[in-house]
């Protein structure tokens, strides 16, 4: 771990660094010799529609380091907030939906930008979050070159996978690609950012929108880029982020009756059994995603993007 | 306008609009006293010796009786899938499997009339149709599938698709060897190897395919067909040496289906129910627009999942529309599935006719304005005279609800944004219709409906190359064209 020191650099590293004395002990950075300031420290909340609230059910947790230091307390989301985000969602979606493809490739530019900007910030989280700081350096990278890599497919999915039908009757027949509608994503659990932009990015370029749940044991990533995307051009409800317990909210990430597909990244058995069995109440599409690398490139394809779209064929008569 | 409607008032259609009676002969239709079950490329009885009966809809007589297959019989067919998929179907060059898909396309092409007889008397539908759409419709299947064996790694760009194994497919009674075609042509094409189970009430003629397909000598157990009720097909959706379930039914089974693969590792594609939104403004061709309300739920008895259930007509051409549509109704006959002159046949079962009599029965006690045509009906057998209901709201049970008959919500609107948001307020998302000399407003509201499959101053059309599937709780996946071949594969 990086040591701990105050210098005049004011970089993004060693700032967040010292959120931990909150949870810790004041006295640890008495022996510092500038005149004492007191740090102005971050409340990690959740985003719905664009907004920061706080969990509504007040409930938080305390999450630490690997030596067992606090590093923030975390809102603990409930039911009501994911019904919260998904009416956000919902309301989001249909001019989400309408959006051109040109403009929705520029909002995704406009995200990476942002991550760019903030990058320092995302190492320093995931160093603190446990990662090694080359890794964490990769990682952060990666996640912004990942939203780069969806930003260009915008508009070029549909021609990939959409089709003019050659039916035998006099009529024109297309077939096109159009969003599931509302997704939820249960995000990966071992990586903070790159797994939940790997899921979020291909959800919402395919013009759906989403609920995301950040990683239990990682979350700070996910609170960091909801401040990214709250200030990228990204309509309010597209992206929403829960903090908080798989073990709390699995069920209902895979069982609303308003949600059209439900993205479960992880290995648990009993967990994708809870998401498949929920997800039949409506015919939810539920995609399990089984992976541990989401640094390779076959971490991302356009065939991501196809999980959470349906294909729509229409027909009109060729006559006069 | 008075001097037509008295016209009107004098033509009894019961008793003016008459037609010599012009039957189909069944008499080249082979059907056998008793069918087995179709594994590894023989017929064999069933493990436990038990068969049931079909019957004619529409003189309630015995066709034939068919084996009733058991978990062992499944088990035993999943065996011989497995077997033929290892040893022959995935070693097989893919053009020659292709060439095994075009033989069945050209011999069933062949022996069309034969199954559209058959079609209609175990099933009910109308000769013209199953003589006009599913065996046409069937062939025309295969032989677009057929190509495709050797070409797939072109349909998946940047993927090398490779088969799943063997496939389980459960299939409804309105289409019965439709269905198998759709089923079967994409899953054989993409390398995999099939157990099948037909309807119940209309096993013939995918017995008839069984017979065909041995005859086209496609390697034993690459497709084995067994009949059977419910129970048949719980035990092919839960076998667990199956790698694929392909259902087409009720949504309350497909949700059933769904939840009953969750912990299995079997990937699986729904096609499921339909309450479809048939949109007419007052910019359409209304006389085309009423064909295509006929044509969208009348089409096959309503036994159709994409059928277009729900009419919405804007307010200004209600009194037209539903002048011109009852009209229309009048001049629809209802009898005989072999006649030539026949329009609707007979429903497909009683227990179905009986569903629909109970929505027959809650629409008008719910509020709705119930109109039915004076057409005769023979006295045997299952038959059902095509009924509108005016005058619905959004709330009543044959709005929300599927009925799978020749029964027609009707409703009104008055703006383009009503339309759609009426449309799209069901759990459903198979198909929807739009009727507008207008081409923006096509787009328009072609777009913003929540649906699969639109036809746009058309319906109830269907083509091997389109792909065919709902939204929402009409189901998962895709079916027919490019988009069909991919349940069937694994993307490498």
């Amino acid at each position: 771990m990086a040591q701990r020191k105050r210098n005049g650099k004011g970089n993004g590293h060693t700032q967040t660094m010292e959120r931990r004395t909150r949870m810790t002990s004041q006295a640890e950075s008495e022996h510092v010799d500038q005149p004492q300031r007191l740090r102005v420290l971050k409340t990690y909340k959740i985003y719905i529609g664009g907004k920061f609230p706080r969990t509504e059910s007040g409930r938080y947790y305390l999450l630490k380091n690997s030596s067992g230091e606090g590093l923030a307390n975390v809102c603990l989301s409930s039911r009501k907030d994911f019904r919260e985000a998904v009416v956000a969602a919902r309301s989001a979606q249909s001019k989400w939906a309408g959006a051109s493809a040109y403009n929705r490739g520029q909002v995704l530019y406009r995200i990476a930008e942002m991550l760019e900007g903030r990058s320092q910030q995302f190492v320093s989280e995931l160093i603190e979050q446990g990662a090694d700081p080359s890794q964490a350096q990769n990682e952060v990278t990666l996640s912004i070159d990942r939203v780069l890599y969806y930003a260009g497919w915008s508009d070029k999915y549909q021609q990939v996978f959409s089709s003019v039908n050659p039916v035998a009757s006099s009529h024109f027949n297309f077939s096109i690609l159009e969003p599931t509608g509302v997704v939820s994503i249960i995000a990966p659990e071992d990586t903070g950012l790159l797994g939940l932009i790997s899921t979020i990015a291909p959800t919402i370029v395919g013009r759906n929108t989403c609920i995301a749940l950040a990683s239990e044991s990682k979350p700070l990533s996910a609170v960091t880029l909801a401040e990214v995307l709250a200030t990228s051009d990204l309509p309010g409800g597209v992206v929403n982020l829960l903090t908080g317990t798989r073990k709390e909210l699995v069920e209902h990430f895979a069982n609303h009756m308003d949600v059209n597909a439900c993205v479960y990244c992880g290995n648990d058995a009993k967990e994708i059994e809870t998401v498949r069995t929920k997800a039949s109440l409506n015919v939810k599409r539920a995609i399990v995603i089984d992976r541990k690398n989401w640094t390779d490139t076959s971490a991302q394809s356009p065939y991501f993007i196809l999980d959470t779209q349906e294909v729509k064929t229409t027909w009109h008569p060729v006559g006069i | 306008m008075t001097v037509k409607a008295e016209a009107r008032a004098r033509l009894n259609f019961s008793t003016d609009w008459t037609y010599a009676p012009a039957p189909e002969s069944a008499s080249h239709a082979q059907i056998k006293p008793r069918y087995d079950l179709f594994i590894n490329g023989k017929f064999v009885a069933p493990a436990k010796g038990e068969y049931f009966d079909t019957i004619n809809p529409s003189n309630e007589k015995k066709l034939a009786e068919v084996g009733q297959g058991t978990g062992e019989d499944v088990d035993k067919a999943v065996r011989a899938a497995r077997s033929a998929y290892d040893k022959v179907w995935s070693k097989m060059p893919a053009k020659e499997r292709g060439k095994y898909i075009y033989r069945i396309a050209r011999m069933l092409q062949e022996r069309a009339r034969e199954f559209a007889v058959i079609e209609s008397m175990d099933g009910g539908k109308a000769i013209r149709e199953s003589r006009d759409v599913d065996v046409p419709l069937a062939a025309a299947h295969f032989f677009y599938y057929a190509g495709w064996a050797d070409k797939l790694e072109y349909a998946f760009p940047g993927k090398q698709p490779t088969a799943l194994g063997v496939a389980g497919q459960i299939i409804p009674w309105n289409f019965p060897l439709l269905m198998a075609a759709w089923k079967l042509a994409p899953a054989l094409a993409t390398g995999n190897t099939v157990v099948l189970k037909p309807a119940e009430t209309t096993p013939l003629t995918a017995l008839k395919l069984a017979e065909l397909i041995q005859e086209a000598e496609l390697p034993p157990g690459v497709v084995n067909i067994l009949t059977g009720a419910g129970e048949t097909g719980a035990a092919i959706v839960n076998h667990p040496d199956i790698d694929k379930i392909a259902f087409t039914g009720s949504t309350e089974v497909g949700k059933i289906i769904q939840k009953s693969l969750a912990s299995s590792r079997k990937k699986f594609t729904l096609e499921l129910g339909g309450k479809a939104a048939n949109i007419i403004f007052d910019d359409a061709p209304i006389d085309q627009a009423v064909e295509g309300i006929i044509n969208g739920i009348f089409f096959n008895q309503g036994h159709v999942c994409c059928a277009g259930s729900r009419l919405f007509v804007q307010e200004s051409c209600y009194d037209e529309v539903v002048r011109k549509l009852k009209d229309r109704m009048e001049t629809l006959i209802v009898g005989d599935p072999l006649d030539k002159n026949t329009d609707i046949g007979a429903i497909n079962s009683k227990m179905q006719l009986e569903k629909i009599h109970e929505y027959l029965k809650i629409g008008a006690d719910d509020g709705a304005e119930q109109w039915c045509t004076s057409c005769n009906v023979p006295e045997k057998g299952y038959f059902c005279r095509p009924t509108l209901f005016l005058n619905c709201s959004q709330s009543h049970r044959i709005v929300q609800e599927e009925i799978f008959g020749p029964v027609l919500a009707v409703q009104t609107f008055r703006t383009v944004e009503e339309a759609i948001e009426k449309a799209n307020n069901t759990p459903y998302g198979l198909s929807g219709g739009v009727w507008t000399d207008k081409g923006s407003k096509i787009f328009k509201v072609t777009s913003k409906l929540r649906a699969g499959v639109i036809w746009a101053n058309t319906y109830n059309k269907f083509d091997p190359t389109s792909p065919f599937g709902g939204y929402k709780e009409s189901g998962v996946g895709r079916e027919g064209g490019l988009h069909g071949l991919l349940p069937y594969l694994n993307l490498n």
